[in-house]
């Protein structure tokens, strides 16, 4: 009963795809699939009114356009891609550095949604990019925020300025004033401010919240907002924006599978850029917000340009490098360089986290076979390929059944193994054929683990990157 | 609270035009009460032809809730245990503190098990609130293993003879496996030692869509026996609850209102759906 955001405009699409020749009511009929797929997935309805009716004006002015092109849905998807990307934000945006340090960062939001865990992944992250960050500690109203943040420092390993023990004493304004002299007495260069959760008709917390903001005058002032967040997010949003003022958003709990809704109706209703995106338990499942990753999530594209940066951080430019270029020279991909994106995979973390960033991730046979993903697998199909002599690597062909015993003896698995992964390892080679030769993203084959090695996921990412370029 | 408010004063008047109608609708979608039910309570209004729109609607919203009982369970003569789970930051802990302050109130003998060694300072945060409430606190150690604090709460609340054992557990995005699989250990060896009576939900009432996906998967894992609906003193009006009690026929048991520990209180379908009509 309940679909994804991402799988209902999938099958929008297909839908569209066989059609001949698209006329206005099949524009009214996909608008209206979109329509219900943006409410299913918690885009507010006045955003939903507005988008709909703006995508089904730019495709009427299009249709004779469209009509030329030989693939319509296309034509079509982009139009709704690009409206989704102007929504959210266009390019990136990056916190605002005070001229003068330290630079100020006041967190607000409803309770809940995260503030606490986010002011620690953002110290992290600060620290991690040179900056001297000091939390401070101004949530005195929930019983222990004040220990939590401690904690959080600590195991960041970033000074928290906490005067006041909390649990509902102390004058959270003077902690925050307090705050700042200190980071600027002892150097620190950025300050995280961490207030009381409050909901939105609460008007002693909000005011609460406007003093301490007008006593530090912050150089961002971060709406924290739930990403599971329902039709509320508008009326929560105006209200802190009126009862406080801020001047970015930050989307938590993105790890779950609501995807996206309050993003949109919230970069819409207030036209504020959303500046980060958090996901994860872990510290580190933080980084900016990127409006594009964030439209082909909503249509069901995947998140392709994360996953290659994972890559990237896990393989080394090197065989990076040699990988591109054997690839284009056009030599085949052999079992030597499958063990070294095994490898390398294996340093980027969990493979179910890695499969969800893979276009069409949210269908149900998708997700059946995510689920089903077993992680020991890749260790499983490395000792297979470790058995190997370098000369049964390189070419595989010559892998008889005596050689196949011996590699199954070898890595204590089966015979049947051993022949599951060379016939998964053809398939997988003449994919990546295929894509050299005809360019393009061809559909997930269901050959997972081990499957589609990430040399291939990475093509269509560089172009997405040069395409990105142009735009700035 | 305004029961019916202007909205439904409006709507009172004879007949409904199409345009009563769609206002209805959005009135409905804005309260999170997704598209599938709306349509579902428009197209059985429209069929009615009724006199009273809100009337109407109202009776089949109510229709289509659970008639099962909406207490929290009480066994007799032995320890009722409660187990409370939920996505991070619904209010689990702050409803654990609440839902033993009532139960307290009334009388029982009530011991609360911090088994969230996960999430920073936790241990501590419910640890504030039994000593403020007066309540024992159950804790491990930070990081350790949830079930081995559940588990040598449920032996200590069974042996003392307490009427209550509430659990409150570390909140969890249904979307992560492992997590989940901690949650039914958690549930599996609890019941090593006394039966699990109640497991409540706790959904936090601002959520869209996603808290059916919630409420299924933790279903799935520990099979929740209620639901608590939180964080309903803001604008929201947490029509998510109702569509999770209709997809997942499990009642919604308490509604969290407040931030003072006695903003805890049961759950009664009539207002509820009035206020869900009124327009804010």
């Amino acid at each position: 009963m309940f679909e994804s955001l991402s799988e209902r405009f999938s099958s929008a699409f297909t839908t569209l795809r066989g059609k001949g020749r698209i006329s206005e009511s099949d524009l009214d009929a996909i608008c209206e699939e979109i329509r219900v797929a943006l409410l299913d997935g918690d885009v507010a309805l006045a955003v939903v009114n507005g988008f709909i009716s703006r995508i089904r004006e730019r495709s009427i002015a299009a249709l004779p356009e469209i009509r030329k092109s030989t693939n319509q849905w296309q034509e079509i998807h982009s139009i709704v891609n690009a409206e989704l990307v102007e929504i959210l934000g266009g390019p990136a945006r990056r916190i605002r550095f005070a001229k003068n340090p330290p630079t100020v960062i006041m967190l607000a939001g409803l309770q809940g949604s995260g503030k606490t865990t986010l002011a620690g992944k953002l110290a992290l992250f600060l620290k991690e990019q040179g900056n001297t960050p000091l939390l401070v500690a101004a949530d005195l109203q929930r019983p222990n925020a004040v220990t939590q943040l401690t904690l959080l420092g600590e195991s960041v390993g970033v000074k928290v300025h906490a005067p006041e023990p909390g649990n509902g004493t102390g004058d959270p304004v003077a902690v925050a004033k307090s705050g700042i002299e200190f980071a600027k007495s002892n150097f620190y260069n950025t300050v995280i401010v961490d207030t009381a959760g409050r909901l939105g008709v609460d008007e002693e917390l909000m005011n609460q919240a406007r003093d301490i903001k007008s006593a530090i005058n912050p150089n961002e002032t971060l709406f924290v907002v739930d990403a599971m967040i329902g039709q509320d997010a508008i009326r929560t949003a105006q209200a802190f924006e009126d009862g406080v003022g801020f001047d970015a958003v930050v989307l938590t709990k993105l790890d779950g599978d609501a995807k996206g809704g309050a993003a949109l109706s919230i970069a819409e209703s207030t036209k504020k850029a959303i500046l980060f995106a958090s996901s994860g338990e872990k510290l580190t499942d933080f980084d900016y917000f990127y409006p594009d990753r964030m439209a082909s999530r909503i249509l069901g594209l995947g998140d392709i340009t994360t996953l290659a940066e994972q890559a990237k951080k896990a393989i080394d430019e090197g065989s990076a490098k040699r990988m591109e270029e054997k690839f284009i020279a056009g030599e085949d991909f052999t079992l030597e360089d499958f063990l070294e994106q095994l490898q390398a995979m294996r340093k980027m973390g969990s493979m179910s986290k890695l499969l969800e960033m893979l276009p069409g991730a949210n269908s149900a046979a998708m997700r059946k076979q995510i689920d089903a993903v077993d992680d020991d697998e890749l260790v499983r199909t490395q000792a297979i390929v470790q058995s190997m002599t370098p000369g049964e690597r390189r070419d595989p062909k010559i892998l008889n059944g005596s050689r196949r015993l011996r590699i199954a003896k070898g890595s204590g698995r089966t015979v049947t193994e051993v022949n599951k992964l060379v016939e998964r390892f053809s398939a997988a080679q003449k994919m990546m054929k295929q894509m050299r030769n005809g360019g393009g993203f061809p559909g997930m084959p269901g050959a997972f683990p081990g499957g589609a090695p990430f040399g291939g996921a990475m093509r269509p990412v560089q172009r997405k990157k040069k395409a990105k370029k142009k735009r700035r | 609270m305004g029961l019916f408010g202007s909205f439904l004063t409006k709507f009172s008047r004879s007949r409904a035009t199409p345009e009563d109608i769609d206002e209805f609708r959005k009135v409905l979608i804005e309260s999170d009460i997704g598209t599938e039910f709306t349509e579902e309570i428009i197209k059985l209004v429209e069929r009615e032809k009724s006199e009273s729109l809100s009337e109407s609607v109202s009776t089949h919203i109510r229709a289509s809730l659970s008639n099962q009982a909406r207490l929290i369970t009480k066994t007799e003569g032995r320890l009722t245990t409660i187990l409370v789970v939920g996505v991070n930051g619904t209010g689990k802990t702050t409803t654990v503190a609440k839902l033993a302050n009532l139960l307290k109130g009334e009388g029982s003998k009530v011991m609360l098990a911090a088994a969230d060694t996960f999430r920073a300072a936790a241990v501590e945060q419910l640890s504030t609130w039994g000593e403020r409430i007066e309540i024992p606190v159950v804790v491990g150690k930070v990081n350790g293993d949830p079930a081995s604090v559940a588990f040598d709460a449920a032996t200590r609340a069974k042996n003392e003879g307490f009427d209550y054992l509430i659990i409150d557990t570390a909140g969890r995005l249904h979307t992560k496996n492992n997590l989940m699989e901690e949650l039914s250990k958690v549930r599996r060896v609890v019941e090593k030692v006394t039966p699990i009576d109640e497991v409540l939900f706790v959904l936090d009432g601002t959520t869209g869509q996603n808290g059916i996906t919630q409420a299924k998967s933790f279903a799935d894992v520990v099979s929740i026996t209620g639901i608590v609906v939180t964080k309903l003193d803001g604008s929201t009006k947490g029509g998510i609850a109702l569509a999770t009690e209709r997809a997942l026929k499990v009642p919604i048991k308490l509604v969290g209102t407040g931030e003072g520990v006695s903003d805890l209180s049961s759950f009664v379908p009539e207002p509820y759906i009035a206020d869900l009509l009124t327009q804010p």
